[in-house]
């Protein structure tokens, strides 16, 4: 029996959805749907890759204030695009196929997670040595992202120049099905690891008593959030605070943090958030360009007032 | 103890040898026995050259003192100004006299950029002095955060107002646009360094928190205006003069203070001296690293200081 608020945020998704599809039509009406549906996938699969990993992030680490991004997953991806360009762009790389480019981006990028993250989370830092770590981490890839893109040639820099926020404008169609394809598995994957989520959710020593192999849980759940990061930096850019924003939402809304509710939550609330927000931006206030960074400007907002809060418990 | 003077002779050669290497460094050749016979080579040397490099040195010298005063403010020693808000907010500012009055000039600018930091740090103080001082990494994290939301605003505005690219100037240090006339604002930077060397001990005092600092008889909210007021204003001079430079103000009070200890009065010249040869080094590599071309030393302390603080950080705690 499905949760009656999970009925009401999906019906909202179809609504939002259907508006988005319609509202403001003209012209060459076959032409118009056809963008949109382009962009609709597309930012109904970023909504979902953003919210998923995330939450999975979240229990991971067991903290709530923490996205991949604002460890720097986000950067790290950049940084791996960058560095395949300079060492392979002598050798054709750049003209390979940007959904070749992608599979190998993002192999590359979990690895570098696996080995960067997973020695951080299984020695269990104090939590906020962990977030000025991972803020810090991304400062330095993001640096060296852009570093590196200005020690290639101008135009090989063209091919990946990536933008310091994120832009729901752009449509990849030729990304779009390569990374449906990562969100729909790694979805499936980690819905049908949800009650495992619950048990890793209660941290290293009870999981291992309750018969969890910890490091090979934490070691694949890594892998997933960052195969999803990679999506969504790939057809969106950074978005550093989107997935606490919905997350918290969604937390909120069911008023629970079981996998089998929060999940699913979170993704119609992430697809909820960034459609209504397209089209509030692009119907009402005549900027859709800016989503990105309105988004960043509230989630920082609901960052710090989490940050404040959380602490003085 | 022995290494004590050997940091301090080490870090003044430095000083001296990187600065004769940056008044040589450069796409045209300045061999230095010709600035005597040839006008071109002195012109060279006293229009770009020499502004070029004493830029640097002002903007290094007065980040790390903006970043040593903001630390004693805090009282916490992983913030520094130009990522925790004090920078975007000058970057506000500059941008607010820019719409509002489109023919300012740069002194006006610098003062409206003040304006706005003042306010930017003095909020931050606030927030970071109620933040729980049991969790010491809470105060720089939020920081950064801080500084990401400001930032974020300022970029919507200027979207909105075609003047991305301006902002884009202002929040990418570099150093290749200084030439003699367009960087003298940058002494007032080492008026404010004297400032806080003459009252370093009223800040050492005011670095042991409200209570103490009154109890010795020191009026504790007029030296914390003051600092605020010296680091609002070196952060916005840098930001108008030659762009946001991250980490400066960061890693050079810590990495003094482990060499050379935390007397203030008689470290503060050398975290000074530190930070100019510091943003001389990086300077020098942007400008070497892709010769001869130039990579802005904004870029180039994102990946030294970045590096530099995780450093730092990883460092204290295995000792700890």
């Amino acid at each position: 029996m499905p949760d009656k608020r999970l009925l009401i945020l999906a019906a909202l998704a179809v609504v939002v959805a259907v508006a988005f599809m319609t509202v403001g039509l003209r012209g060459n009406i076959g032409f118009a749907l056809e963008l949109r549906a382009v962009r609709l996938v597309t930012l109904i699969q970023v909504g979902v890759a953003i919210a998923i990993s995330t939450v999975v992030f979240q229990t991971v680490t067991a903290n709530r204030v923490l996205t991949p991004q604002i460890m720097g997953l986000d950067a790290l991806y950049m940084f791996g695009q960058m560095a395949l360009v300079l060492a392979l762009g002598s050798v054709g790389y750049v003209a390979l196929d940007p959904r070749l480019k992608f599979v190998g981006e993002a192999g590359l990028m979990m690895a570098m997670a696996l080995v960067l993250f997973l020695p951080m989370l299984r020695r269990r830092f104090d939590i906020g040595l962990l977030l000025l770590t991972g803020v810090v981490l991304g400062v330095l890839f993001r640096s060296l992202a852009s570093l590196i893109a200005r020690l290639i040639d101008p135009n090989e820099f063209a091919v990946v120049q990536g933008s310091s926020f994120a832009d729901f404008n752009t449509v990849r169609p030729d990304l779009v099905i390569v990374g449906l394809m990562v969100t729909t598995i790694a979805a499936i994957i980690i819905w049908r690891l949800r009650h495992l989520l619950d048990i890793v959710a209660l941290g290293a020593d009870s999981a291992t008593g309750l018969g969890v192999s910890w490091t090979k849980a934490l070691a694949g759940l890594l892998l997933l959030v960052a195969a999803l990061v990679a999506v969504s930096t790939a057809l969106v850019g950074p978005v550093t605070f989107f997935g606490l924003l919905v997350v918290a939402l969604a937390e909120r809304i069911v008023d629970s943090r079981r996998h089998r509710l929060l999940l699913p939550a979170a993704m119609l609330t992430a697809v909820i958030v960034l459609l209504g927000g397209q089209i509030v931006l692009q119907h009402l206030l005549g900027g859709a360009a800016t989503l990105g960074v309105v988004i960043e400007f509230v989630g920082g907002l609901v960052f710090l007032a989490m940050l404040i809060t959380t602490s003085k418990r | 103890m022995a290494a004590l003077p050997n940091a301090r002779l080490l870090v003044a050669a430095g000083l001296v040898g990187l600065f004769a290497a940056s008044l040589c460094i450069g796409v045209d050749e300045l061999p230095m026995g010709s600035v005597f016979t040839d006008a071109g080579a002195l012109q060279l040397l006293l229009v770009s050259r020499l502004p070029r490099t004493v830029a640097v040195v002002l903007t290094g010298a007065g980040l790390a003192i903006a970043g040593l005063v903001l630390q004693i403010l805090v009282r916490n020693r992983f913030v520094e100004p130009i990522t925790t808000g004090t920078g975007q907010s000058a970057a506000l500012g500059v941008l607010a006299v820019t719409l509002l009055f489109p023919t300012a000039s740069i002194a006006m600018k610098t003062l409206g950029a003040s304006v706005t930091a003042l306010a930017g740090t003095s909020i931050f103080l606030g927030i970071a002095h109620r933040l729980p001082p049991t969790q010491p990494f809470l105060i720089p994290l939020f920081g950064l955060v801080y500084g990401g939301v400001i930032g974020a605003a300022v970029t919507f505005i200027a979207w909105q107002t075609d003047l991305l690219q301006y902002v884009d100037v202002w929040t990418n240090g570099e150093f290749s646009g200084v030439l003699r006339g367009r960087y003298e604002l940058l002494w007032i930077t080492a008026a404010m360094v004297a400032l806080a060397w003459w009252v370093a001990d009223r800040l050492t005092i005011a670095s042991m928190g409200r209570e103490v600092s009154l109890g010795l008889g020191l009026n504790y909210q007029r030296i914390v205006q003051l600092g605020l007021v010296m680091v609002a204003v070196i952060s916005s001079l840098a930001v108008v003069v030659v762009g946001m430079i991250p980490f400066v103000g960061l890693v050079v009070p810590n990495l003094v203070s482990r060499l050379m200890g935390d007397n203030l009065k008689s470290v503060l010249p050398w975290v000074a001296v530190t930070g100019a040869v510091l943003l001389l080094a990086c300077d020098i590599i942007g400008r070497l690293i892709r010769y001869p071309y130039e990579i802005p030393v904004g870029t180039v302390l994102g990946v030294v200081g970045s590096g530099l603080f995780l450093w730092i950080l990883f460092g204290r705690t295995q000792r700890a």
